[in-house]
């Protein structure tokens, strides 16, 4: 393939190898070298060329075939990869916004039973549709056994709030719930839970206006009750009742909750 | 003087011109490169040894250039020509020492 030091030729001095090359390249050269240019310039021109097209960004053109199906393969492997792993966060997502939801749901019932237990336990205002019974009281008759009676009766029928008292003065009225207890004093009033009340009376109460209404006006019933011992029962039915009063819970002492039934 | 200038004007031809290497050529151009330059560092070796000639230098660099280029192609169609490439990659390589070495001890007599 190269040139076998085999051929002989030109003047057969003992010239030193460098000395050769140093006169070759300050002559301007026989036809030997011209020709050594021509093949040398291709040369520069190719390799530039190829140096050039490396450079480039083509990997893939002019890749044997093979490769291109090693390459095609490795793509694969990798997507396959990703999809799993697409796969699985999306499944983090879901059991992420299974978590979110089961616990919006929770909170929006805990609410919920905080509204309703607030409502029945006297701790919440109240709002809506009910009765205003004011008990006119001139004789001073009217006692605990009327109120309680009323009370009931307006239980009954379905009352969900009931506050005594007089609606204007928040010391004087209380907002009924299970543990209200009541009794008489000696210059014609009652307590309840601690707190006097003369009268007139104002009982507001939450519910069916009209059944709240029908409940107290019966034969025997509270009104006549009332009017047996001389005092005087108006009913007004209202779309919207507002009861303000509101209790603070108290922490029992003896009662424990328990799981057992 | 005149074979410097040559490397020097391929060069720059290459520079200026910015061919692109056709698709078909594109396996075979890097192996004749380096069969050229085995080619020419043979020849430079010869030169220093006082036995250059052109004619052999010619034929030796077209016959190499086409002889690695064969062999890449055979290779192609065997379904090794990337091992082929490297075989022949690595055979040159070690002519290029060898004649680089042989041209070391003619300029720096060491």
């Amino acid at each position: 393939m190269t040139d076998e030091p085999t051929h002989e030729d030109r003047d057969e001095r003992p010239l030193d190898g460098r000395t050769r090359l140093l006169g070759a390249l300050r002559r301007p050269g026989s036809r030997g070298q011209a020709v050594a240019a021509v093949l040398l310039a291709v040369l520069g021109f190719a390799a530039v060329t190829q140096v050039r097209s490396n450079g480039r960004d083509d990997a893939y053109v002019g890749a044997r075939q093979g490769d291109l199906i090693q390459y095609i393969n490795s793509l694969d492997l990798a997507s396959q990869r990703a999809q799993t792993e697409i796969t699985r966060l999306e499944r983090t997502r879901e059991a992420l916004g299974n978590d979110t939801q089961a616990r919006r749901t929770a909170l929006t019932r805990a609410r919920q039973q905080a509204a309703t237990l607030g409502i029945l336990a006297g701790t919440v205002p109240a709002v809506g549709p009910g009765v205003r019974v004011t008990v006119a009281d001139p004789t001073r008759g009217v006692g605990t056994n009327q109120m309680i009676d009323g009370l009931e009766e307006l239980r009954d029928a379905g009352a969900e709030v009931i506050q005594i008292g007089d609606t204007k003065d928040p010391n004087h009225t209380v907002r009924v719930v299970a543990q209200t207890s009541m009794q008489d004093t000696a210059g014609g009033g009652i307590v309840v839970d601690g707190k006097v009340l003369r009268a007139p009376y104002v009982i507001d109460a939450i519910g069916d206006p009209h059944t709240l209404a029908t409940a107290l006006d019966f034969t025997g019933g509270f009104i006549s009750e009332v009017q047996g011992v001389g005092g005087k029962v108006t009913v007004d039915e209202l779309n919207q009742l507002r009861i303000t009063t509101v209790r603070t819970p108290s922490t029992p002492d003896y009662a424990q909750p328990t799981t057992n039934r | 003087m005149i074979a410097a200038i040559g490397l020097l004007v391929g060069v720059l031809l290459g520079l200026l011109l910015q061919p692109t290497v056709p698709v078909w050529l594109d396996p075979y151009l890097p192996i004749a490169v380096v069969a050229a330059l085995d080619a020419v560092f043979g020849a430079l070796r010869a030169f220093l040894d006082g036995i250059f000639d052109d004619k052999v230098f010619v034929v030796s660099f077209v016959s190499n250039v086409l002889i690695a280029a064969l062999i890449v192609y055979l290779g192609d169609k065997l379904g090794v020509g990337g091992q082929l490439s490297t075989g022949v990659i690595v055979v040159l390589g070690i002519r290029i020492f060898s004649n680089v070495a042989a041209i070391r001890r003619h300029v720096f007599h060491a």
